[in-house]
């Protein structure tokens, strides 16, 4: 039992490592719709929460999502096998590339495909945020930090203004911080925290078995 | 030692790079210009490759620098230290969050990262897809062929949505933006 979920953790993540271009966040829909929506190892919520984690953090997002991921689900060598899983594809494609030595983005088609895939990434990014959005709780402060930061970043990939989206996150996190020291009603009532028991200690062990 | 260089210039990157690759091309390039590995010109071009390859950008450029710089054992070392890092953080970040996360102080941090992020995320996915049709940097006018792939990509996942009832697969959407780019670009 214990060895299929390893192997399973491996032949998932080297799938989405295998069809994940261009960073990040476009491998954020890729392991919503394999890991929530497909295969319902964690919740939605659970991948809010491991994706402000792999922002918030140093490192590819994709790396810290897949070893979060990997050790909720099997502990220390879940996380190994999501990891090494993940890296894996990528490890052979750019390994080949280098031996190669060949421009390989020079040859027509495959530049073409590439810019096609451009655009995938791109539609790929707004569907996610799209579907987070729809699922945020709808609370006024939400809301307005979460259009202010759309605007913020807009406004610095446009200009190409060297401020980085840690700094934002480090903002709103004050910002809203600062509001509950104040006494503020809307982060005191909190609907979308870790859910299923996620102060309790040691809870953790026995999660990937009960969601099963 | 080239092992030990590539080991801990990369280790460096690893531990500092925040916020996702393009956050950390700037510290990517200090290492990796100030070891000369790479010159700026193949640095710009292997960024380039790692986009548009599949996998994290900062994994691909240690892979790809190890290998030119100490072969297969290089690029193993190279990789090995842009992730340890991460693995390690995210590893202690969960012994040490599952304990903290009741706390109301952490939860209200949580829910203003939350909705920050997903602004950022949001505004990346815009600006992408805006960026691709019209260059908003360069002044150039209208990119017809990417708004007809745009297009293609959209229709086709409203299609399948509203047809299937459930979402188009990413890894689907992927495989036809390779052909829809392929046919827009190469005949149209």
């Amino acid at each position: 039992m214990k060895r299929h979920i390893l192997l399973d953790l491996l032949v998932t993540f080297m799938k989405i490592g295998l069809f994940t271009f261009g960073g990040g966040y476009a491998m954020i829909s890729m392991i919503e719709s394999c890991c929530v929506e497909k295969k319902k190892w964690i919740s939605h919520d659970d991948m809010m929460n491991i994706t402000v984690i792999a922002e918030s953090t140093p490192g590819p997002i994709a790396i810290n999502c897949a070893t979060f991921m990997g050790y909720e689900q099997a502990g220390f060598l879940g996380a190994l096998a999501a990891t090494v899983g993940i890296i894996l594809p990528s490890f052979g494609v750019i390994y080949g590339i280098s031996m190669l030595l060949d421009n390989v983005l020079e040859i027509t088609w495959i530049a073409n495909a590439f810019q096609g895939i451009k655009i995938a990434v791109g539609i790929l990014i707004l569907d996610v945020a799209v579907t987070m959005i729809k699922k945020m709780p709808k609370k006024p402060m939400a809301r307005l930090i979460m259009w202010v930061s759309f605007a913020a970043m807009f406004f610095i990939n446009m200009f190409h203004l060297k401020f980085s989206s840690i700094g934002l996150m480090m903002a709103a996190a004050a910002v809203s911080l600062a509001v509950f020291a104040m006494g503020g009603k809307d982060s005191q009532k909190d609907g979308s925290g870790w859910p299923e028991g996620a102060g309790e200690k040691g809870s953790q062990g026995t999660k990937g078995g009960e969601r099963k | 030692m080239i092992y030990l260089q590539l080991f801990l210039g990369f280790l460096r990157v690893g531990c500092f790079a925040f916020g996702g690759a393009y956050g950390a091309i700037p510290l990517i390039r200090d290492v990796v210009l100030s070891y000369g590995w790479l010159t700026d010109e193949a640095l710009t071009y292997m960024i380039a490759v790692s986009e548009s390859t599949p996998g994290p950008i900062m994994v691909n450029l240690a892979t790809y620098i190890g290998s030119t710089q100490g072969g297969l054992l290089g690029s193993v070392i190279a990789t090995f230290a842009v992730i340890f890092p991460s693995f390690m953080i995210i590893l202690l970040v969960i012994t040490v969050l599952k304990t903290f996360l009741g706390n109301p102080y952490v939860q209200a941090v949580l829910q203003g990262l939350k909705p920050c992020m997903i602004g950022i995320i949001l505004a990346t996915g815009v600006y992408m897809t805006v960026n691709n049709c019209i260059p908003l940097a360069e002044n150039s006018s209208f990119n017809r062929k990417a708004m007809v792939v745009t297009v293609i990509l959209a229709a086709l996942m409203t299609g399948v949505k509203r047809k299937r009832k459930k979402k188009m697969s990413p890894i689907a959407l992927i495989i036809a933006a390779a052909g829809a780019g392929i046919v827009v670009f190469g005949i149209v």
